[in-house]
């Protein structure tokens, strides 16, 4: 890779994976395949264990990080006894009990029905605006997240090929993403297939609810 | 300990009331730890080989002599289920954990000293897991028209082959992933790892201890200074 | 259809044998499941597995794709043209002598499909095909199995992605904890608020925009993006035309 990548201002080249840990946490896309401990409230644990902290810090983060997460009933159980979407949490439960700043969750719904992938989302945008942690999601189902997002940004073979507010870029280059296989929201689909026939001129809906908002004003008239 | 307080007098006796007495010393053992119904379960697994320990000794050697045998043989396999069935993976984790030659062990070997006995509990936690995996392997292959059950040896061992590549993959695939989460939770530490939880002595403890160790002790001196007969 | 753990893929297990049923019987085009072996069944009813890494074992994609072939017993000719088609058919020609490991994730569901249409089974049960597939992939598989549809060939699919199913509108079995709560066309079931809740899963877009839109007589069973536009092209030129009469 060339060029620079900084975290809090320092090349991510001048420190170690588990340095970086502290800053930034990670939840991968296989629920199943994060979790190594045998209890939920283990593996938990688990992070905080790595930096040097007292018995009774590591035990006040996990209490802390597992309420935050919503995981506190499922404390002692076993990794395979949890579903997808509580795997999912506990993964949460364990890069939050790190105390990042900023989290990355990669592909996070992948393995998970659309229900659990709305909670689980739900959460992690809750755990968002309570704790002022940064969050990015890697996806391509623009449908099921980009409701929650501030800023997206758009790839395409290695190269950034756009980046902005959800509302402008769905607006200005829906087709393009389209033939990027990316996931686009029906809504949004719909309006801009309303909009090549010349029956509404508005920007794109990027959910249901202004969608419902924008034709029930047009049809009212 | 007292697992191996109870062993070590089995082992060096053949005395038949010595050993059905340390059989049933294990009963009241099986209720304090709630394992009774599953102990009995792995007795049952045991039938086959005792009736064949039994049957042999009974051809070779006086009659006794393949009663007491075969009651050692109980005798050890339901003390080592009962070990199993009592104490939970990570408690013996966390016990591997605090034995310093295995620590010393781990650190020159791999680096750390946490590592071993951290790849025990992995293993351990990974095992309903890969069940599972193995299971789907399995479905997914028979559904393909292989069947397990038919041929002679030598095609039932390589109709194996399309179950086992798949699942070493697996396997492997899950070890990186699951690296890779470590390192993403920071491991390893810098100043080392602190345990959440840790085993501690409790006055019960120290006296099975005491007990399990007299009990060696003196088996060890009746064994030097007397013959027990077998029976 | 159904949330995770509705009991679908077992559903499915029951249809080549892999689970028998404890209660009641399971017949494949007339023939009791249980008198027959999961191979016998599995001439007839081709699983592919969500994972493709649960069958993946041979050195090129060619043994992998002729696997199934073998063990039923065809012809050694007849595997090598069977073979050679489907992987024709799939686009798969080209990597006939890679490794199926080398493939990327997507490519390795295909040669799963593959493996499995390889002996075209009348029916065919695909677990969960979207997962992990970008828009473009399902596309993709959304016209493979029209086509194969086209063929005679009768498709089910189990899988909770709600505006897969809402594009190819075919015929739902909605199930909930191990039982089956509706069956019915996938327009009516998916916009049924009382069903989605019982099966939890969620209504695809287009439904959710049209259950807010009743008070301008839209039917609320809409749940393909095309009908959609159409109703509502409709009543949009309309008012465009009573806007223009009234001026």
């Amino acid at each position: 890779m060339s060029g620079e990548l900084l975290v809090d201002g320092v090349s991510v080249n001048d420190e170690t994976t588990s340095e970086l840990s502290r800053k930034v946490g990670y939840v991968f896309q296989n629920p199943e395949n994060q979790l190594f401990a045998l209890t939920v409230e283990k593996d938990v644990a688990f992070g905080p264990e790595n930096l040097g902290l007292t018995r009774q810090e590591i035990r006040d983060r996990v209490d802390w990080a597992m309420e935050a997460a919503g995981t506190v009933a499922l404390k002692d159980l076993a990794p395979y006894e949890l579903s997808g979407g509580q795997q999912q949490r506990v993964a949460l439960a364990g890069v939050l009990a790190m105390k990042p700043s900023v989290i990355v969750l990669d592909e996070p719904t992948s393995f998970l029905d659309p229900r659990t992938a709305e909670e689980v989302m739900g959460a992690v945008d809750n755990l968002r605006r309570e704790n002022g942690i940064t969050v990015i999601v890697v996806e391509h189902r623009l449908d099921l997240v980009g409701r929650f997002a501030e800023r997206i940004v758009v790839m395409d073979h290695g190269r950034i090929v756009a980046d902005g507010r959800v509302e402008d870029v769905l607006d200005a280059e829906f087709d393009r993403l389209s033939g990027l296989g990316i996931g686009l929201p029906k809504v949004s689909l719909l309006w801009s297939m309303l909009r090549r026939d010349g029956l509404v001129s508005e920007r794109l809906p990027t959910h249901v609810e202004s969608a419902v908002k924008m034709l029930s004003e047009r049809l009212r008239n | 300990m007292l697992v191996i307080g109870i062993i070590v007098p089995s082992l060096l006796f053949t005395n038949i009331y010595l050993l059905a007495g340390l059989l049933l010393v294990q009963v009241p053992l099986l209720l304090i730890g709630r394992v009774a119904r599953r102990w009995v379960q792995s007795l049952r697994a045991g039938v086959f080989l005792s009736a064949l320990i039994f049957v042999v000794n009974f051809f070779t050697g006086p009659l006794a002599n393949a009663v007491a045998l075969t009651l050692r043989f109980l005798l050890l396999m339901t003390t080592f289920s009962f070990f199993f069935m009592t104490t939970s993976p990570d408690d013996l984790g966390l016990a591997i954990d605090k034995v310093g030659f295995i620590r010393w062990l781990s650190r020159h070997w791999l680096g750390y000293p946490n590592a071993l006995s951290f790849t025990f509990t992995t293993a351990v936690r990974l095992v309903p897991t890969m069940a599972v995996d193995a299971q789907t392997v399995v479905d997914a292959q028979r559904s393909r028209g292989l069947e397990l059950d038919k041929g002679n040896l030598l095609k039932r061992v390589r109709n194996y082959i399309p179950i086992l590549i798949p699942l070493l993959l697996i396997a492997i695939r899950r070890s990186l992933e699951l690296a890779e989460a470590l390192e993403a939770r920071g491991f390893p530490g810098k100043e080392g790892r602190t345990s959440l939880f840790e085993l501690r002595f409790k006055p019960v403890d120290y006296a099975l201890l005491g007990i399990s160790l007299a009990g060696i002790v003196l088996s060890f001196w009746v064994f030097f200074h007397y013959r027990v007969p077998t029976i | 259809m159904g949330e995770n753990g509705a009991g679908k893929t077992t559903l499915a297990k029951q249809l080549n044998g892999l689970l028998r049923p404890s209660l009641g019987k399971v017949t494949v085009d007339g023939d009791d499941t249980t008198k027959k072996s999961v191979a016998q069944l599995s001439r007839k009813v081709g699983i592919v597995f969500q994972n493709p890494d649960h069958l993946l074992f041979s050195e090129t994609v060619r043994e992998e794709v002729g696997f199934a072939l073998k063990n039923f017993g065809f012809e050694p000719g007849v595997v090598v043209k069977q073979v050679e088609r489907t992987l024709e058919a799939l686009d798969l020609a080209h990597y006939a002598e890679t490794s199926p490991f080398l493939l990327s994730g997507g490519e390795r569901k295909r040669v799963a499909l593959a493996a499995v249409l390889a002996w075209e089974p009348d029916y065919l049960i695909l677990d969960e095909p979207t997962i992990g597939q970008d828009y473009q992939q399902k596309e993709r598989l959304r016209n493979f199995i029209l086509q194969l549809n086209s063929q005679g060939k009768a498709v089910v699919m189990v899988t909770h992605d709600v505006e897969f199913v809402a594009e190819c509108n075919p015929k739902v079995v909605l199930m909930s904890k191990g039982r089956i709560v509706a069956q019915g066309q996938a327009d009516e079931i998916l916009s049924d608020d009382g069903l989605i809740e019982k099966a939890s899963l969620v209504k695809p877009q287009m439904a959710k925009l049209f259950s807010q839109l009743g008070e301008f007589g839209f039917p609320r069973d809409v749940v393909d993006v095309h009908r959609a536009k159409m109703l509502l092209e409709q009543k949009l030129s309309e008012a465009k035309v009573s806007v223009a009469q009234s001026s």
